[in-house]
């Protein structure tokens, strides 16, 4: 079985063994023990976040979450935000397709732990503010985990109405709060936010601003001192707060922030946004790495965001939402526990072997002398592995690998190269293009016409690393180019 | 005496529902109407109609 590329999402009508055969992608040894927490982190801590797909990176690559659209109303105008907007091809946050009531969440969220064994998590965010339109929050939480009780809380809001609800958000067990902070000087807030409503009225310009500030930093606090983990999502905002977050960087780490994320502008005219209609651009893949790298060190920051919608369904990579609308979901229908309980013992023994693999790729890196660092894509259907074909992949998974170690920086996003057998030229210029400043490609599987257009524009693709652990793989590859650099210098 | 949903532009977001203060505002077909018999413009109570205030669309929520 080990040449067969199965991805996690295959095998929703599978039993263990397949499954089991789709995480190991060879080897189904059970003894290789419970996954590794980071030396550095408090065991209670990682107990929330091991298999949050959002707080932990290497959570990400196998458990998956779902978001319901119950909360639709907002208290806030943000720049970058358009709430007329509705397409089902679109994804970013704010955007969904159908909004449900708390009832009907209910049902979709059941069937969806049926058929997705990956589910961990079940967020509210939005599309408007779940903190402002608590009583569906409330209620559709509540419903859902009387029925589900392992699944884990979140929600995200823009913070003004979140002091009022900290106390409900612990005694409901929310884990997890992401609030979006992009300012904490209001004088730029007011290039952010036209109006905010608060206290039963509209507040425009500066008093908008400095209202939402300090009701941001109140809730965060308030959050923290009950133990909440917290997400700051920043939108990064050239020209406008873009040097202004490394001061947010700084305020959020010093009032308890778990983890930050720096987001791009998505900005289109075509969306309606005020931004979007004015031409404020959003940020270069470079500049937003610029920008990550100069946060290390800060709060913990989070690569991984995929900006989903607020009614996006599984791995963070993928959506699955069109398979679980409305007209899809059967009148009644009864949770069943097998298949993520399953699931879950058998990540638990694969995640031991990938931190083994992942610390042996590291450990091998010391071998490697004086080598560049490099950027490396991979294709992956989740699991940790390379297991996707180039020609499936609508993103790629960017590693940094330099003699120092191995560490994951973001992903591109790209158009499906392969539709249908065939090979579309048009769309492999705008992949070679996604992959500006990648050394490699590394794949479960590639025909040799991509190959060779990916090599004319200076960029290895290669399958020989298929099925390998990610940092395993990369490792090996890294290994090889510059062994062989070695090689030939001493020759 | 009363405001009125421009429906084409509304977005269904129900902000404005939960804000009313004298429950004139309820979800009809998919779509939310205001009563003018128990809409009061929210006069002696706020100082500005609280759906007008809190839409997010201009000009959607007005005088009927």
């Amino acid at each position: 079985m080990a040449g067969q590329l199965i991805g996690l999402q295959d095998f929703a009508d599978s039993g263990a063994e397949t499954m089991r055969e789709a995480l190991s992608g060879g080897c189904s040894s059970s003894q290789c023990g419970s996954s590794d927490k980071p030396d550095s982190m408090p065991e209670e801590i990682w107990a929330k976040i091991k298999d949050h797909p959002c707080y932990s990176e290497e959570a990400h690559h196998y458990f998956a979450r779902m978001h319901v659209a119950v909360a639709p109303a907002c208290n806030i105008q943000c720049n970058y935000c358009n709430r007329k907007y509705d397409c089902a091809n679109e994804s970013r946050p704010g955007v969904v397709s159908e909004k449900l009531t708390p009832d009907q969440a209910q049902r979709k969220v059941i069937t969806v732990a049926n058929e997705v064994p990956q589910l961990s998590v079940l967020g509210i965010a939005g599309p408007g503010d779940a903190c402002y339109d608590w009583k569906k929050t409330r209620e559709t939480f509540g419903l859902i985990s009387a029925d589900i009780p392992d699944i884990k809380l979140c929600l995200s809001t823009n913070g003004l109405a979140l002091p009022d609800h900290v106390d409900e958000i612990a005694s409901m067990n929310i884990d997890h709060v992401t609030i979006t902070i992009n300012m904490v000087d209001p004088e730029i807030g007011v290039q952010i936010y036209p109006w905010i409503f608060y206290k039963n009225r509209r507040w425009t310009g500066l008093d908008a601003s400095k209202i939402l500030h300090e009701r941001q930093m109140l809730g965060l606090e308030m959050l923290t001192e009950r133990g909440i983990l917290t997400k700051i999502n920043s939108v990064m905002i050239p020209g406008v707060n873009d040097t202004h977050l490394l001061e947010v960087n700084r305020v959020v780490k010093e009032k308890g922030a778990f983890l930050h994320n720096i987001m791009p502008l998505i900005s289109d005219p075509a969306h309606g946004t005020h931004y979007g209609l004015t031409g404020q651009r959003g940020p270069t893949p470079a500049e937003l790495k610029a920008l990550q790298d100069q946060l290390e060190g800060g709060a913990k920051l989070m690569r991984h965001c995929r900006q989903c919608r607020a009614d996006a369904v599984g791995l963070l990579g993928e959506d699955r939402g069109q398979e679980f609308t409305l007209d899809q979901l059967a009148e009644n229908v009864a949770y069943d526990p097998s298949r993520r309980v399953n699931y879950q013992t058998l990540v638990a023994e694969m995640r031991g072997e990938h931190e083994a693999a992942k610390r042996a790729a590291s450990e091998s890196l010391v071998d490697v002398q004086q080598a560049p660092s490099a950027l490396v894509a991979i294709a992956t259907k989740g699991g940790g592995r390379i297991n996707q074909h180039f020609g499936h992949a609508t993103e790629f998974q960017i590693y940094e690998i330099s003699t120092h170690g191995i560490k994951f920086v973001g992903h591109r996003k790209t158009e499906q190269y392969c539709k249908g057998g065939w090979g579309e030229d048009a769309t492999l210029d705008g992949v070679i293009a996604a992959l500006e400043g990648v050394s490699a490609v590394l794949c479960g599987k590639i025909g040799d016409c991509p190959k060779e257009s990916l090599a004319a524009a200076g960029i290895v693709a290669t399958d020989d690393y298929a099925l390998e652990w990610i940092e395993e793989g990369i490792g090996h590859w890294y290994e090889q180019v510059n062994g062989q650099q070695e090689q030939r210098q001493s020759a | 005496m009363s405001y009125k949903i421009v429906t084409s532009q509304c977005t269904v977001c129900g902000a404005c529902e939960f804000e009313c203060p004298n429950a004139a505002i309820s979800l009809k077909n998919d779509l939310y109407v205001i009563n003018a018999k128990k809409c009061t413009e929210c006069e002696g109570q706020f100082d500005v109609p609280q759906c007008a205030a809190v839409c997010p669309v201009p000009k959607t929520c007005i005088p009927a």
